[in-house]
């Protein structure tokens, strides 16, 4: 480690840190439905949107309305990007002439990006035409992470007071975070973007004749509009198969610094907007807290292991300097590069800026362990918070065990009902994350997609099942995923991950709505400060740690101890 | 319930409008129109004909010019399409060797490499493939342990082509972010002396 690679790390989270407190309380008023500084432009859009799709903002939903309304509308997303990529060789805009895709691939990436998992079963070079890009990818992105937020908004929603009926419209949702929130942001990113480098254009790739002979095709495309919501969205799905590690997608280190701000700001700030919408920042910033700890703590861990190079190379003549440089950039060197894939997998973006299949086994870990803990550390956008809402349940739970008081939390009495259900969200995933894994461990087909052996191949199939039922999307890229076996099966698990989360936990916040918003009294266990963020990141350590241990310890803790042994596979 | 399919379908179709359509050609049109260099994928043209990218590296292997990390790529063997082979900088993909550090096949990779410059404390870039297989850079270190091969090569002092690669270093932005680089490409453009014009589309 370097004093100039940790000042690196420490700007951004910096600078991550110091805008989600602004964006966050623009949040609450924009999902409140109070006017901001946009509203003299947007407001009209807006109600055009409403009155084309015959909707009335004003009309609560119940929570079982509210998830049926997003269900259908992400039901039909998937259906047509599924018949978009089968059908794109007939679509406008594919000067490569790419073919239509294969059905199981199509229904594995259609599963990725509804689900904002954003999982590339795929080489977009060669399987993916500008114009599946644009009407498919880019839309989804934007889609998914208006899903999210909605979701997200909706459970905070349910603290907000007593007695309530409703969650809010999930129309007028999805409609003002795509207008008010993604789109402003994304519009600008993307200018930026532009400026550092990134292409945006349909000309087919073009032909080169290097200076030193041969010739070079290079691919190009619409990227800077995409790549902006990829990161503001957590979508994380590259136009390029090296996703951020490739030049036309992050030219500089300032561009990576830029799509690193933007893929953890909405995840951080939407704890803000909570403190905002319960009229308790306090709330908010606590949250906040467990989050922020949690993800510098990865990112140091992670920029550890990798700032001091692969002992094994160093024994063969390799300077330990630079750290372990397999798999990344000159430009953005082992600080920016480890912070960039914890930042995207902290929260479930999953964009590499370099490829954690080459990471160090530690290196590695920290990844897969924040993903493991249930993506909430910030998360994804919406699926974060409501993820870290979960913990905080099961935290005051935890606490009201140990010192004999009633659980509350912000207000709301959380019983049995509540508590079984937060349970049920979290443990079904690991159920699903773990059987697959050693599913795929056992049969032939899947060891066949296996790209490293030893202990390394087992972490490539548990990362991979973690990534998709987290709904993360980054991959121990060696893995071959477009195989019978992982399509289906890591589509099932990304649809599986998304939906048997959210509406368990739609039905905790439809049931603590409806229960009377208490005043804090001498029994409540005060859920702001340091002893409960404290308590709640051992909540999820432990939880996550109990939950993922054993398998990690096959996986990248004993590569680890064959590595400093000097064994290799 | 059937009332949520009109906004449903709706709003799917007004977000592709405005998302999947109006957004990405105003943003391909007026960068086109505005900022052609990078908006076309920053193509250098000589002499009427494009060689590169200012952005992606190319496959250097001859000794008077500079060359860049190796390229993890591979692609299908024209002559069998069974096999794959190394295929260097190809840009038309992009992909790291995800190669894990306790791999064998890493291990042999790097042990020939690193006799190739020098043998012992080569600075890690060199030996190393990037994540795209496109890294258009190499670091200070790794250009100056060319330096002396390129000077022979092209029957000039090393000093002066020492001098090159120093005006052609790029150091950290606002001295923190980033890493110190020199864009291969543009260093042997330098070299050749080559008149670089910006590409129109």
């Amino acid at each position: 480690m370097t004093w100039n690679g940790s000042a690196q790390i420490a700007l951004v989270l910096t600078l991550v840190f110091v805008s989600a407190f602004p964006v966050g309380r623009y949040m609450a008023v924009v999902f409140e439905g109070r006017r901001t500084w946009l509203s003299p432009a947007l407001a009209p859009v807006e109600r055009g949107f409403y009155a084309l799709a015959g909707v009335d903002p004003q009309r609560g939903m119940g929570w079982k309305e509210y998830a049926f309304a997003l269900i259908l509308i992400n039901a039909l997303h998937f259906l047509l990007l599924y018949a978009i990529l089968r059908l794109q060789y007939y679509l406008p805009w594919n000067p490569q002439g790419i073919a239509g895709m294969s059905p199981r691939l199509a229904f594995n990436t259609g599963a990725s990006f509804v689900t904002n998992t954003n999982w590339q079963a795929y080489s977009p070079e060669s399987q993916i035409s500008y114009g599946a890009q644009m009407l498919g990818l880019t839309v989804h992105n934007y889609l998914s992470a208006a899903t999210g937020i909605a979701a997200g908004v909706a459970v905070v929603r349910a603290f907000a007071a007593g007695g309530l009926r409703t969650l809010g419209n999930f129309w007028a949702d999805l409609t003002r975070c795509t207008l008010y929130l993604l789109l402003p942001i994304g519009t600008v990113a993307a200018i930026l973007l532009l400026v550092s480098g990134v292409p945006e254009t349909l000309a087919a790739y073009a032909q080169a004749s290097p200076l030193d002979g041969g010739s070079q095709t290079i691919a190009l495309g619409p990227v800077a509009f995409q790549e902006a919501i990829k990161e503001l969205g957590t979508n994380g799905g590259g136009f390029f198969n090296a996703n951020a590690a490739h030049p036309f997608e992050n030219p500089t280190a300032l561009s990576n610094v830029l799509e690193n701000w933007l893929l953890l700001l909405i995840p951080f700030s939407l704890a803000i907007m909570l403190g905002h919408m319960v009229r308790e920042p306090k709330q908010g910033r606590a949250l906040f807290a467990v989050m922020a700890v949690l993800l510098t703590l990865g990112v140091f861990g992670a920029y550890a292991a990798e700032a001091g190079g692969n002992p094994l190379l160093a024994h063969a003549g390799v300077s330990p300097a630079m750290g372990n440089m397999e798999g990344k950039e000159v430009r953005f060197g082992v600080a920016l590069s480890s912070l960039f894939n914890v930042s995207a997998t902290g929260t479930s973006t999953g964009a590499v800026d370099s490829f954690t299949d080459s990471y160090l086994p530690l290196g590695g870990l920290v990844p897969m362990f924040l993903m493991q803990l249930g993506e909430a550390t910030p998360g994804g956008v919406g699926s974060g918070l409501y993820t870290i809402v979960v913990f905080a349940l099961l935290s005051v739970f935890v606490a009201g065990l140990m010192v004999g008081r009633t659980p509350e939390y912000l207000g709301k009495k959380v019983q049995a009902r509540e508590i079984k259900l937060a349970m049920l969200a979290v443990l079904i995933l690991t159920l699903f994350i773990l059987c697959g894994a050693s599913l795929s461990l056992s049969l032939p087909s899947g060891l066949s997609s296996l790209a490293n052996a030893g202990p390394h191949g087992l972490s490539e199939m548990l990362y991979g099942w973690t990534s998709a039922t987290e709904n993360n999307g980054s991959a121990m890229a060696g893995l071959s995923a477009d195989t019978p076996l992982l399509d289906y099966g890591l589509g099932a698990a990304m649809i599986f991950g998304r939906f048997a989360f959210m509406i368990p936990v739609l039905a905790i916040a439809g049931s603590l709505a409806a229960k009377p918003k208490l005043p804090p009294s001498a029994g409540t266990f005060p859920t702001t400060g340091a002893l409960f963020v404290g308590l709640m990141i051992g909540v999820i350590l432990i939880l996550g740690g109990l939950q993922f241990m054993p398998a990690d310890a096959l996986g990248p803790l004993a590569e680890h101890f064959a590595m400093l042994a000097g064994k290799t596979y | 319930m059937l009332s949520h399919l009109r906004p449903a379908i709706v709003l799917i179709a007004l977000s592709t409008a405005l998302t999947g359509v109006a957004f990405p050609l105003l943003f391909t049109y007026a960068g086109n129109a505005i900022l052609p260099f990078q908006a076309g994928g920053s193509l250098i043209v000589q002499n009427g004909r494009v060689i590169g990218s200012a952005l992606i590296g190319q496959n250097f292997t001859s000794d008077r010019y500079f060359h860049g990390r190796p390229s993890a790529l591979t692609g299908t063997d024209p002559k069998d399409p069974s096999k794959t082979v190394p295929t260097p900088y190809d840009a038309s993909e992009s992909g790291a060797s995800n190669l894990a550090p306790t791999s064998k096949a890493l291990l042999d990779r790097v042990a020939g490499d690193v006799k190739a410059y020098g043998g012992h404390d080569v600075p890690a870039d060199a030996v190393t493939t990037s994540g795209s297989g496109l890294d258009p850079q190499i670091s200070p270190e790794t250009a100056a342990l060319q330096v002396a091969r390129v000077a022979k090569a092209r029957h000039m002092a090393a000093a002066d082509v020492q001098k090159i690669v120093d005006a052609h270093t790029e150091g950290r932005y606002f001295g923190l972010l980033g890493e110190p680089r020199v864009n291969v490409l543009e260093l042997n453009l330098a070299l050749d002396g080559s008149r670089v014009s910006v590409a129109k589309e």
